[in-house]
């Protein structure tokens, strides 16, 4: 049996241990947020945080995250109020289809975590595992950028939704 | 809609809701059956709903797969209704063609073709709110107007809330069209801003509301092998072995049907045949496939080789006419005797797959007489009518659930794996998870054809483009009719403009399955003509813009009132904005290069120029590009914008290193380290502009994607003096970083 930490709670799967952990989020604890892309460690969508880092999860075992915190989108920010991330994601109209967009912020808010004023060559670096099929790059990009604070980095207003 | 909080779904609406549509903000996708009969409470039309406690419900009937339609066209009915925005709830429409007509994400057509119906819709509903009102207060109608989600009676300073008038707003007979007035476009609130998406904040909380997210009681997990040779059926497998695996419900072999699949969305009930692996969680149907062996029957397979394609159409359009003429205008024959000079050059575009990011999925629950599927196809009403001729069943025995797809371009258009769910659903007696893995999803494709072009131009003495002639090539199963995207497109600019014109066409081999990718057809024809005719424009000495400028002829529309053909005036509007923002004819460093393009596909005119430079390894840095469009009225600012900046970077990701390969008529690229798709650092900056105009509304999801190729093309060209003619640029060597 592995023991791990979901988005705070204490939880255990008792299935194979070699059962990646992002299936076992998405089967068994019913968390979907998460996505599968490419089974293969290639696309981000399935990213979440593994004490803190970011992780792809659909090449990871569940025996890696024992004993260990694995935060998913669902436990980002707290129930009341969006990671500012999450916030800025909203403000910047970030998403089309939306699908990877769960990865990719967890993706932006680990380099947040590391580096609140994370520079455009760290955004570009910190990002450049997830892929967006949709091409929402500049607004990905922005909206990062207006969470770190260094705005003027990159034209992060011109694209801003008002409602 | 308020970023902040997401307003969920009482237990007490679900009933309402259950014949009304699914709620996208639900928490959850909420798995109901649509009632088809039964009108619900408070609704003044299939489109709006209104509660007591204010919020203003409002269908999307089209699925959306990212181009943004279900913010696009519920603002169009909040727009006429005079709804505030604040207080509307999206919801998906059930799919029900008896309310809500032809509902399907394709040809960048869900705004155009839904713009006069939900402004109706949007407005009939104002006037029944207005008209109750009126009987209330025993005062004309005419003294009434609304503000936002309210009636007000100026003379008295009395108003009323929608929800306090919708009751009895109920009981009023619907105006017919003539009725009511639309707004003017003056008094337009909503429309034209920047609206963020309906669906942002659950996507940005990961709330389960994409197709892979869909879950139902009893459910079951599938995976379905099918033969790599693509046309291929099993014959044998070793069944018994992978039944006995751990967590393994049941392993059966569909026989289905022998060779390719079509991609006759109306009418094909193809089912590939393969090996179904059933098991109670996704991940131990997919470790099964790894102890699975099947001999399958190739004989009706295809033997493609897209290495002896290429070479046997690129030898084909080497040569200036074809096996067979397709259009000939003036006497270009004569043309290109008499001309000054001639220029050729052979284009070439490989196959390219899809790629959406959420690989295919879809629940389905099928039993002898019914049958139902949650899914997110582009074309959920032929999911229906194929599924009826596929179980032999009446229409309304099949059910179709509209979900949020992760992507579209063109991929979901087909309902194959809509039908292959329905099968394992009806073998287990169950509902049924099938999920594609993403090396089936790019083995199964319905890929982007390859196309060939043998273009010849003759050129007076003064350079003036006076002879046109295009050597289509096409990849043909039959021999008789092109793949679909490899055929000609046959409308408007160059083929119609140019005064002597000869089109010709030779058909090759090929039965891998061509599909619908991103502005079909649009996309390859406009890297080759463009980048030609700026190789016109250096053979005859002239500038890029103003040679296309003239080449584009008579200030015309070609059929006056219909938006799908070109007008020559909206066209030469874009190509001065464009150039004008970017600075054209500015003095650029040494290797860097400006470059042209520009395109009209989708009712929508639009022009780019991308600055680009290449170093001495042939790295090509995509820095900048300019977009402008007459795109006609704007609906949601941001979502244009956002569909425009992503068709630019997918284009730059599709010419960059996008290209299938295929021996023995089995795909050879798996998964994106073999097919790359672009990535954050090389994603360029964006300059969106939408000239001011008065016509329609068209599409944003597609017309902004044929120019990129060319511009960047074209940018390389003048960054480094070499001509690239066949995509995807790397087989020349260049590398987009």
């Amino acid at each position: 049996m592995i023991t791990f930490s979901l988005n705070g709670d204490s939880v255990s799967f008792k299935g194979d241990p070699n059962t990646p952990l992002l299936w076992v989020i998405r089967d068994d604890f019913k968390l979907k947020g998460s996505k599968f892309g490419c089974g293969a460690g290639l696309c981000g969508a399935c990213t979440m945080h593994l004490d803190g880092a970011a992780i792809k999860t659909c090449v990871l075992p569940v025996a890696a995250a024992a004993n260990k915190k694995v935060t998913t989108i669902e436990g980002l920010g707290n129930p009341e109020a969006l990671h500012p991330l999450q916030a800025a994601w909203v403000k910047h109209n970030v998403p089309q289809c939306g699908y990877c967009q769960s990865g990719q912020i967890m993706a932006a808010a680990a380099l947040i975590a590391d580096k609140p004023d994370a520079s455009s060559d760290d955004i570009d670096q910190a990002m450049s595992g997830n892929i967006c099929r949709c091409g929402c790059y500049p607004r990905i990009k922005a909206a990062i950028a207006s969470v770190a604070g260094n705005s003027q980095s990159y034209d992060a207003t011109a694209v801003e939704a008002t409602s | 809609m308020s970023a902040g909080a997401s307003p969920g779904i009482k237990r007490r609406d679900f009933l309402r809701y259950s014949s009304f549509g699914l709620a996208l903000s639900s928490g959850g996708i909420t798995v109901l059956a649509a009632a088809k009969t039964a009108a619900p409470a408070n609704s003044l039309n299939p489109y709006v709903m209104i509660h007591d406690d204010g919020r203003i419900v409002i269908a999307a009937p089209n699925p959306d797969v990212g181009q943004g339609v279900n913010t696009a066209l519920p603002m169009i009915v909040a727009e006429e209704l005079d709804a505030d925005w604040q207080d509307v709830e999206v919801i998906l429409a059930p799919i029900d063609a008896s309310r809500y007509g032809a509902q399907f994400a394709g040809g960048s057509l869900s705004v155009r073709n839904r713009w006069d119906e939900l402004r109706q819709m949007g407005a009939a509903a104002r006037e029944m709110l207005l008209r109750s009102a009126a009987q209330q207060w025993g005062v004309p109608r005419v003294e009434l107007t609304t503000q936002p989600s309210k009636v007000l009676h100026t003379p008295s300073g009395r108003t009323a809330s929608f929800a306090e008038l919708v009751a009895a707003a109920t009981e009023q007979p619907v105006p017919a069209d003539g009725e009511v007035v639309l707004k003017a476009r003056a008094d337009y609130r909503l429309l034209g801003q920047r609206v963020v998406n309906a669906a942002a904040a659950d996507i940005v909380r990961g709330r389960p509301i994409f197709g892979i997210d869909v879950s139902v009681p009893d459910m079951v997990y599938a995976t379905y092998v099918k033969c790599p040779q693509v046309g291929g059926v099993p014959k044998t497998a070793n069944l018994d072995e992978v039944k006995a695996l751990p967590g393994i419900l049941d392993a059966f072999i569909i026989a289905g049907n022998a060779g390719p699949p079509s991609f006759d969305l109306r009418k094909s009930i193809h089912v590939a045949g393969g090996v179904a692996i059933v098991a109670s969680n996704t991940w131990v149907a997919i470790k099964a496939r790894r102890s699975l062996q099947v001999d399958w029957d190739t004989s009706a397979a295809s033997t493609d080789d897209s290495r002896a394609i290429e070479a046997t159409a690129l030898s084909a359009a080497g040569r200036p006419t074809g096996e067979r003429d397709v259009k000939r205008l003036g006497d270009p024959d004569s043309a290109f005797a008499k001309s000054s000079s001639i220029v050729s050059g052979v284009y070439a575009t490989d196959f390219v797959s899809h790629a959406q990011l959420e690989p295919q999925s879809c629940v389905a629950h099928a039993t002898s007489t019914e049958v139902e599927v949650w899914t997110s196809s582009q074309t959920p009403g032929f999911a229906q009518s194929t599924l009826a001729k596929l179980f032999e069943l009446p229409a309304e025995a099949i059910a179709v659930h509209q979900i949020r797809g992760g992507g579209g371009f063109g991929r979901r258009l087909s309902n194959e794996y809509v039908r292959e769910a329905a099968v394992i659903s009806k073998h287990m007696g169950k509902p049924v998870k099938l999920q594609w893995m993403r090396e089936d999803d790019m083995a199964f494709d319905f890929y982007r054809s390859p196309a060939y072009f043998g273009l010849q131009a003759a050129l007076s003495e003064t350079g003036e483009l006076t002879g046109w002639r295009n050597h289509v090539v096409s990849v043909s199963s039959d021999g008789e009719e092109a793949n679909y995207g490899a055929g000609y497109r046959g409308y408007n600019f160059p083929d119609d403009v140019v005064p002597n014109v000869h089109i010709s066409q030779t058909m090759v081999a090929s039965k891998t399955p061509t599909g619908a990718w991103r502005a079909p057809i649009s996309n390859v024809y406009a890297f080759a003509e463009q980048s030609f005719l700026h190789e016109l424009a250096e053979a005859a000495g002239k500038d890029h813009r103003d040679f296309l400028m003239a080449a584009l002829g008579a200030d015309k529309w070609f059929k006056p009132d219909d938006l799908a053909s070109l007008n020559t005036v909206r066209a030469r509007k874009a190509i001065a904005a464009v150039t004008q923002a970017a600075g054209w004819g500015r003095a650029i460093p040494k290797g860097r290069g400006l470059g042209l393009g520009f395109f009209f596909s989708h009712a929508g005119h639009v022009a780019e120029v991308a600055e680009v430079s290449v170093n001495a390894d042939r790295q090509v840095t995509v820095h900048e590009v300019w977009v402008a469009a007459d795109l006609g009225q704007i609906v949601n600012l941001s979502g244009a914008e956002n569909q425009f900046q992503g068709s630019i970077v997918d284009g730059v990701s599709a010419l960059a290193d996008q290209r299938i390969s295929i021996r023995s008529g089995a795909i050879e690229q798996t998964n994106f380290h073999q097919y790359p798709l672009l990535r954050l650092p090389q994603s360029p900056k964006i300059n969106v502009e939408f000239l001011a105009s008065d016509y329609p509304p068209s599409g944003a999801g597609e017309p902004a994607l044929p120019p990129v190729a060319p511009a960047i093309c074209n940018a390389v060209f003048n960054a480094c003096g070499e001509r690239i003619r066949s995509l995807p640029i790397s087989r020349a060597g260049f590398k987009v970083v």
